[in-house]
């Protein structure tokens, strides 16, 4: 061994002596892009570098359904950016530590749990949105959606791809949105005739814009976020937000009951909803929780924060396993639509 | 000395010695690691299957005012007032965890403009309703307005009863999986034996060339995970796949591209059975043919496929099985065809519902079992192929018939070689298609899903530890089945737990590994979620093949040693490690490269287990595929393939040193 590997190996234990004596470790649940995940935690450890956080990563329905299953063995001690949808059911099953962090009157009330004190707090909304690759749909003719309504042109029969909503939050967003704009019947009415142009669905939601970018799918219907990272990466893609409204959720923050670190979970918590955090998160999401905060965001479709709809979330949440049971007997499982 | 005749002796029983104390000592712990690590989770997945949740109507009651928000009437609970109005009936009790009732279908003449007011309560301190997301626990009644009781809703509780296999064979997008497994399988392993056989005859009856080189290809889907060729299918015959005007405008996503993926990694495992039938046929057996003049067709009819039918029956049990049990592979390019291994996964990880997931489990373990019970059956049937006045079969070179295997198995190599080549290829190209430049921006996996690098080392260190925990337990285990005296009750007990594993699917192991470890009551919970519970689970997934190879290699070892030893007055252990080990050491070297190459290339059991301090670059690419980065899937998928070719090389190269120097007693 070198010198200097020697040095560098006994610093490095040195460090992680020292931080192994104060640090204290928390597990948290999210279901963040993986790449935002290691700027997060060096933001937050810029403030606190004695809370180590340990997360555990995976889509809306991965983490959901952990949370779930660890129901009465908890292992996460805060859950850092999670579909609000979910974190209502968390509520209504007893998951959740009532708690108000500092400053939670400074955020937008839409952005805040309604109980006292709250069991959950908003970051950011992510945006439903339509990915179309310029290059892929210009070599099949394909003429610019405006709408949801225009995405039923037999036109695009096989050219659309959307997620499954049964895995995928930005699916159930889809969803719920659609059964919110068009009603409950006009809802499953456009989702039938949408069945028909809708090649396959997928298992995440950033897939179909990712298929869109990489040419494998003209159209994907997917978030405006991943769209505009697409976008960045030289993707020739435009991201379309459909006249009559998009769907969104929430992705917000809670503490699990039952934590041993409640402490520390309570100055994450407190943390993750300053200004600072707020503006951290801004880079990737264009309506954040704390007001005055967003700046416009690169690639970001401007008008997405009026085309948001009205969303309730307590009907999503409730309807939740209603709403997937319906979706799944109509169009899961049918053969390959062609 | 004499007094000693008159006293009648003690009874005489046999002793058990220290010897065999020890050794039953070591079946037992064994065996009881099978049992905790197989049995009890089986049987809490399927308790599960049978846990279902109801709304228990006798729980809430409700009373409403009149129109001017006075309440006249009494409160009613909600199982009166169903039976009154006779709405739901008893299958509409039935739901899911999350599901929830609402409370306003009670009132048919519910409007949410209406001034009547509205009383819930519970009717026991347990009861509990939501107001929205609100819980209202106990017997405390909530006064809500029309607009607010249309968010009143009560929750299932859990009760035991068959309702979720009534649901699953009522609900057709669930059981039509069943005919679409079954298909699949049965197409791949028709086509694959086919391939696989042809193939192993050039190697076994031709004098083509380069066997080393074909027999090498034929190898190489082992060492990828099945999630691989799905990856290559994509650039091959996806939208923008390269040779896409092949399928004629069909589409590889869906039952083609299952079918082509699982000819591909299936392909070894039925070209090493049918290898072995053919390499043991009798050469006396053409001699005879040929001198009753029988036409080369009737031979290989009369003489050639009776010859080698167990070992072809045995490769299509055992191509169907892995097939229909495969989750990585539908998983990627299934499309819209749904098999049952991707429903469980569907279950548990999309919509939460593991007593479904339990349901398809046990649905799964049916064909499963059925094709491992014949499987074991025609194995046993296969052993006198061999007589020690068997003459080893020659095949005589023959020009024309020579170049056209060689031609036969090129293509099959090309096909082999050019899966694994699209990955790597795909992997370096910087944005497929639109920018084809080289780069190497796919294997910055910190910057995506699936755990980075950190994954990779990870599975590294999870193939390390299960090739060297899976080796002691396996060979200790059977070792003690095989070279004990007595304790014939345990150790035809324990023969049968150790050949049960093979019969799992590794999705329904790690699925049941969920039902038992994440339970707080569990003294060994605390594993769950951590490195343990994965090796745990792979060394158990990979039980039954290891330990066939350590009885095998115990069998060939005479008793005598033991005898001798015990004559000698040699502890068992000493004889083990002195004679034992070495001799058996080249079975074990390859327990444990088998061991290690499974690991780092299996998805189904570890998907439920892993947590993020230990996910795996296996699980890496079926996130990152998942989240539509295949480039980046190809990636690691291809670091896999490396790392398990250089394992094998190593194992190749040790060995032969080990072999050197522990056998030079082989040589003369």
């Amino acid at each position: 061994m070198t010198n200097s590997k020697k040095w560098l190996l006994t610093s490095a234990l040195a460090v992680g002596l020292a931080s192994g004596a104060l640090a204290e470790e928390l597990t948290v649940y999210t279901a963040v892009e993986a790449e935002d995940l290691a700027r997060y935690a060096e933001m937050f450890n810029a403030d606190h570098p004695d809370i180590q956080i340990n997360w555990v990563r995976d889509s809306t329905g991965v983490i959901t359904a952990k949370l779930l299953a660890e129901k009465d063995n908890p292992q996460a001690d805060v859950i850092w950016g999670l579909a609000a949808t979910s974190l209502l059911l968390f509520k209504s099953e007893g998951m959740l530590e009532p708690y108000a962090p500092e400053g939670v009157e400074l955020l937008d009330p839409k952005f805040v749990d309604q109980s006292d004190p709250p069991q959950w707090v908003g970051m950011d909304a992510w945006v439903a949105a339509i990915c179309y690759n310029t290059v892929e749909a210009g070599a099949l003719d394909l003429p610019v959606p405006t709408s949801w309504q225009d995405l039923l042109d037999p036109v695009y029969e096989g050219h659309l791809i959307m997620p499954n909503p049964n895995s995928s939050g930005t699916g159930f967003l889809d969803v719920s949105s659609w059964l919110q704009i068009f009603g409950e019947e006009g809802g499953w009415e456009y989702m039938d005739g949408l069945h028909n142009n809708i090649a396959r669905y997928t298992h995440s939601g950033s897939a179909p814009c990712k298929l869109a970018a990489s040419g494998e799918i003209p159209i994907g219907i997917s978030f405006a976020f991943r769209g505009a990272k697409s976008k960045a990466a030289g993707a020739p893609i435009e991201i379309i937000v459909p006249t009559e409204g998009v769907g969104w959720d929430m992705e917000a923050t809670a503490i699990v009951a039952g934590t041993d670190s409640l402490e520390a979970a309570q100055t994450l918590v407190d943390w993750s909803i300053t200004r600072a955090a707020n503006e951290m998160y801004n880079t990737g999401y264009a309506v954040v929780a704390y007001p005055g905060v967003a700046q416009p965001v690169e690639h970001f479709p401007e008008n997405l924060a009026e085309m948001m709809i009205d969303n309730d979330f307590e009907f999503a949440a409730n309807n939740r396993s209603a709403i997937l049971e319906e979706w799944q007997s109509r169009y899961d499982g049918k053969s390959d639509p062609k | 000395m004499s007094s000693v005749e008159s006293i009648p002796g003690p009874k005489i029983r046999k002793k058990v010695g220290t010897d065999a104390l020890i050794q039953r000592g070591f079946i037992v712990v064994i065996a009881l690691y099978l049992i905790i690590t197989l049995a009890f989770p089986l049987y809490a997945m399927l308790s599960k299957a049978f846990e279902v949740y109801n709304y228990d109507l006798s729980q809430f009651s409700v009373q409403a005012s009149d129109e001017e928000g006075n309440f006249t009437t009494g409160p009613v609970t909600l199982l009166d007032l169903n039976a009154e109005l006779g709405l739901l009936g008893d299958s509409d009790m039935a739901a899911k965890g999350d599901g929830r009732l609402s409370l306003t279908q009670f009132f048919p003449d519910f409007s949410f403009r209406s001034p009547v007011m509205y009383r819930v309560a519970g009717t026991d301190e347990k009861s509990v309703f939501l107001v929205g997301s609100e819980r209202h626990v106990g017997t405390e009644s909530v006064e809500v307005d029309s607009n607010t009781f249309r968010k009143v809703v009560v929750r299932p509780v859990k009760s035991r009863g068959m309702s979720n296999f009534t649901r699953y064979f009522s609900t057709p997008a669930l059981f039509r999986s069943i005919g679409n497994s079954v298909f699949i399988a049965t197409v791949s392993t028709i086509i694959t034996v086919t391939l696989a056989f042809w193939f192993a005859y050039a190697l076994s009856r031709s004098c083509m060339k380069y066997k080393g080189f074909f027999r090498l290809v034929a190898m190489a889907p082992i060492l990828v995970p099945s999630l691989l060729p799905g990856i290559a299918l994509v650039y091959l015959f996806g939208n923008q796949g390269i040779l896409k005007g092949l399928l004629m405008g069909q589409s590889i996503y869906g039952p083609i591209g299952i079918v082509i993926g699982s000819v591909f990694f299936t392909f070894p495992h039925a070209m090493l059975i049918i290898g072995t039938a053919l390499s043991i046929s009798d050469a006396r057996l053409y001699e005879a043919a040929v001198s009753l003049r029988a036409s080369r067709w009737r031979t290989f009819w009369t003489v050639t496929i009776p010859g080698a039918r167990y070992g072809l029956i045995s490769a299509a049990f055992v191509v169907f099985n892995l097939v229909i049990t495969d989750f990585g592979l539908p998983k990627v390019i299934g499309g819209q065809f749904n098999v049952l291994a991707v429903d469980i996964y569907k279950q548990v990880i999309g919509q939460q519902n593991f007593e479904m997931g339990a349901v398809v489990s046990v649905v799964l373990l049916l064909p499963a079992l059925l094709a491992f019970a014949i499987d074991r059956q025609v194995q046993k049937k296969q052993v006198a192929g061999l007589t020690a006045r068997s003459v080893v079969f020659e095949p005589k070179p023959d020009r024309k018939a020579d170049t056209g295997w060689l031609f036969y198995c090129s293509l099959v190599a090309v096909f082999i070689l050019g899966i694994i080549g699209i990955c790597q290829m795909a992997a370096l190209i910087k944005f497929w298609p639109y920018d084809m430049s080289l780069s190497l921006n796919n294997y910055a996996f910190d910057r995506m899903d699936g755990g980075g690098w950190a994954a990779y080392k990870n599975s590294i260190k999870l193939g390390l530890l299960t090739a060297f925990v899976g080796t002691v337990v396996v060979f200790l285990g059977a070792y003690m089945v095989e070279k004990t005296s007595d304790f014939t009750k345990g150790r035809s007990g324990f023969q049968m737990l150790a050949m049960m594993p093979m019969a799992i699917p590794g999705m329904v192991l790690g699925l049941a590994y969920i039902f038992f470890f994440n339970n707080p009551a569990n003294p060994l919970n605390f594993i769950y979620g951590t490195m343990a519970i994965l090796v745990v689970s792979t060394v158990t997934h990979f039980y039954t093949v290891s330990h066939l190879t350590a009885v095998t290699a115990l069998k060939q070892m005479d008793t005598e040693f033991e005898s001798v030893a015990s004559s000698l007055k040699q502890p068992f252990y000493k004889l083990f490690a002195r004679v034992t080990v070495p001799v058996c050491m080249p079975a074990i070297l390859n327990i444990s490269i088998y061991l290690f190459v499974n690991a780092m290339t299996t998805v189904s059991a570890v998907v439920f287990l892993y947590s993020t301090d230990t996910a795996l670059a296996s699980i890496a690419v079926l996130n990152m595929d998942d989240a539509g980065d295949i480039a980046p899937a190809a990636a690691m998928g291809m670091m896999i393939f490396y790392t398990n070719a250089a394992a094998r090389l190593l194992h190749a190269v040790g060995s032969r040193a080990i072999l050197k120097r522990s056998e030079a007693w082989r040589q003369r």
